[in-house]
């Protein structure tokens, strides 16, 4: 039994991670309709940036922190301005082939500058770990947690009870009539794109220690967060958590107990029955337009 | 410019449509026949890749380019074709036999992926693809009685009612060559029928199409099937190119190339498949000749112009040193898909619609001709 709880809290935090990236897709979406298949590759650059603030640097861990997180909140609004604008409202699959390229870009040109070496930071959570009666959690994994469920609830109270929150629903919903109601879509959208850049720094920084930093750990940790952005249904920010909590959970539980390779598949197949019965995800809305 | 007097409602649906196609397509054909005995047999291997990247494009172009059902999991469908092609063979099953049951057995899979792809639209079935994708690789991996697992599988050469038909030969690369324009008749008649009308109207809008009396379930059935029946064809082609298979061939990455070969060719019609294939095999021995000659060539450049030959020197090295970066193929890559999508949505295809068109109109030409229509971001949630 101790088993099968310690596996389900690592199962948690694995989740969290998931969910952590999931949360940066979910944004995007739900303010343009965009799916950024590079999200992962933004997380792994936020991982880069922090390492260079602090590693080759040498700033404080917060300070380097927070550097990286404005950085990639400027590099997420310029990718916007480049690649995104023109093509906005083009189809969607022309829009996501965009932000593939942009990932294998990404890779590639950091793999360049930083080396193929994983790299490593001193964090303040790198050791340590809490114990709850037998149970043990590192301190990193905590960090994760913690940060998921914050971020959630502050994007949740800020898309549904800000006016920027409002504007940026509208605008998904329809840009025109958004743009009519004198709503700066322009800027909504190049918001969108820094905040999302911004909460993908984030994850890159708290990851940093567990995953180490390095160029291909955003196509890995990305694969695995958007079946969990899917699974919530894409335009739900609660359902992207409770999504990459049950990938994470799911794909813990199988790698420990059921026979070896199952580990890796179960998510996607899982993915598949829940997309079988609720093609819009377990959060989705699933209106149908009547003609 | 040449004007045709129709005379015939038959005359819309021809397949060629005036003397002009009789002589560029012969005259292709012939290059083609031609090609085998005027090239060295590097160049022949590489063409015979593009047959077969060919092949996948005009299967992807019927099911995203016509039907409008987007697949980022045709590595698979490979994957299946060449297993099904390289068990049978061991089995000791002949070639004329495997390989249409590769195609079938393929089909029937990419069937089975259309029943889940009914109720998904967009984003939904491409990550839905992604996952069949992912798990058929896994099984592959696992399947150790059938696939040997991940110590892969040899091809052996293919055993035509006797005749072999090594993969370096030139009946190889008839045999693609064949299995080609195969695909490409197929495709241009399905456009020609009802089945690829039906497809049409369901990529232009599905609510329309159903008010029409589509069946928008066995349409879209029907287009997975035909797409994934062709890319297994491929697949059997491609197992018995590489005599060996193993299941980290057949990744995501695979995938994404070939969307890149319909985004680059264009995804509008057969040609762009075409030209998209011979874009992306042709781009490796590109970028491996530049790494080579560029250097030089700079270095040669930078001293007629003056500079101090030591400094030349160092340009040079510098130079090879970028070109031989690890992952320089990955970037421009990426650069090559952000291109494309920006600055030449409709591909190659698209460009040399344009340039005809410029010298067929020539002075009265205007720009807006191909401008895309602004469209407005709608959601698609409620649709």
């Amino acid at each position: 039994m101790l088993d099968f709880i310690q596996q389900l809290v690592s199962g948690i935090a694995l989740g969290c991670v998931y969910g952590l990236i999931a949360l940066g897709f979910v944004l995007i979406y739900k303010a343009t309709e965009v799916v950024n298949f590079a999200q992962g590759d933004l997380m792994m650059l936020g991982g880069f940036f922090v390492f260079t603030f602090i590693g080759l640097v040498g700033l404080d861990y917060w300070l380097g922190f927070l550097f990286a997180v404005c950085a990639m909140a400027v590099f997420g609004m310029a990718t916007e301005r480049v690649l995104i604008r023109p093509i906005l409202g083009y189809p969607q699959f022309s829009i996501v082939m965009a932000t593939i390229g942009l990932g294998y870009f990404l890779r590639s040109v950091a793999g360049m500058i930083w080396g193929t070496d994983d790299l490593k930071i001193e964090t303040p959570f790198s050791t340590g770990v809490l114990k709850l009666g037998d149970l043990v959690i590192a301190h990193d994994k905590l960090s994760v947690i913690v940060a998921t469920v914050i971020l959630c609830a502050v994007l949740y109270a800020f898309f549904n009870y800000t006016r920027m929150g409002t504007a940026m629903r509208a605008t998904s919903e329809n840009m025109l009539a958004a743009y009519y109601m004198g709503i700066p879509v322009k800027r909504v959208v190049s918001l969108i794109w820094a905040i999302s850049a911004a909460v993908a720094a984030t994850a890159g920084v708290l990851l940093a220690p567990i995953t180490f930093i390095h160029s291909n750990v955003g196509l890995a940790l990305g694969l695995k967060a958007f079946p969990a952005a899917v699974l919530g249904g894409f335009g739900s920010i609660p359902g992207a958590v409770i999504g990459g909590l049950i990938i994470g959970v799911i794909e813990t539980l199988a790698g420990f107990y059921l026979p070896q390779g199952w580990k890796d598949v179960a998510p996607y197949v899982v993915l598949l029955i829940v997309l079988l019965v609720r093609p819009h995800g377990l959060f989705g809305p699933s209106m149908r337009k009547k003609v | 410019m040449r004007f045709v007097f129709k005379t015939d409602y038959d005359q819309d649906i021809r397949l060629l449509k005036h003397s002009g196609y009789w002589w560029s397509y012969g005259a292709l054909l012939a290059v083609l026949i031609a090609f085998p005995y005027l090239v060295g047999s590097y160049l022949q291997s590489q063409i015979v890749f593009v047959f077969i990247y060919a092949i996948v494009g005009v299967a992807l172009i019927i099911l995203t380019g016509f039907t409008g059902q987007a697949s980022l999991g045709h590595a698979a469908f490979l994957a299946i074709g060449a297993y099904t092609a390289g068990f049978l063979q061991s089995q000791g099953i002949s070639f004329i036999v495997y390989f249409p049951a590769a195609a079938i057995i393929t089909g029937a899979v990419g069937a089975m992926v259309g029943f889940p792809a009914l109720r998904l639209s967009g984003i939904y079935l491409v990550i839905a693809t992604i996952a069949f994708a992912f798990i058929v690789e896994e099984i592959l991996a696992r399947w150790e009685s059938v696939t040997h697992g991940n110590e892969g599988m040899r091809v052996r050469t293919i055993d035509f009612l006797g005749q072999p038909i090594p993969r370096d030969g030139d009946a190889f690369y008839f045999l693609c060559l064949l299995v080609l324009a195969g695909s490409i008749l197929l495709a241009l008649n399905l456009l020609r029928s009802p089945t690829g009308r039906a497809f049409i109207a369901i990529r232009d809008s599905e609510t329309a199409a159903k008010s029409m009396g589509i069946d928008l379930a066995g349409y879209k059935v029907k287009s997975f099937a035909i797409s994934a029946a062709l890319t297994g064809m491929a697949g059997v082609l491609f197992a018995h190119k590489m005599s060996f298979i193993s299941p980290e061939m057949f990744t995501l990455l695979l995938s994404i190339e070939f969307i890149m070969v319909i985004i680059i060719g264009g995804a509008f019609g057969v040609h762009g498949a075409v030209l998209g294939a011979i874009f992306i095999v042709m781009v490796d021995p590109f970028l491996t000749a530049l790494k080579d000659d560029v250097p030089v060539l700079g270095a040669s450049l930078a001293t007629t112009l003056g500079m101090a030959p030591d400094a030349a020197g160092k340009l040079r090295d510098t130079m090879s040193a970028i070109g031989s970066a690890a992952g320089l193929k990955g970037a421009i890559y990426g650069l090559i898909i952000m291109m494309f999508i920006l600055f030449e949505p409709y591909g190659l295809y698209g460009r040399w619609l344009k340039v005809k068109l410029f010298f067929q109109l020539f002075p009265l030409y205007k720009k807006a001709t191909f401008k895309r229509q602004k469209t407005y971001v709608k959601s698609e949630r409620n649709r």
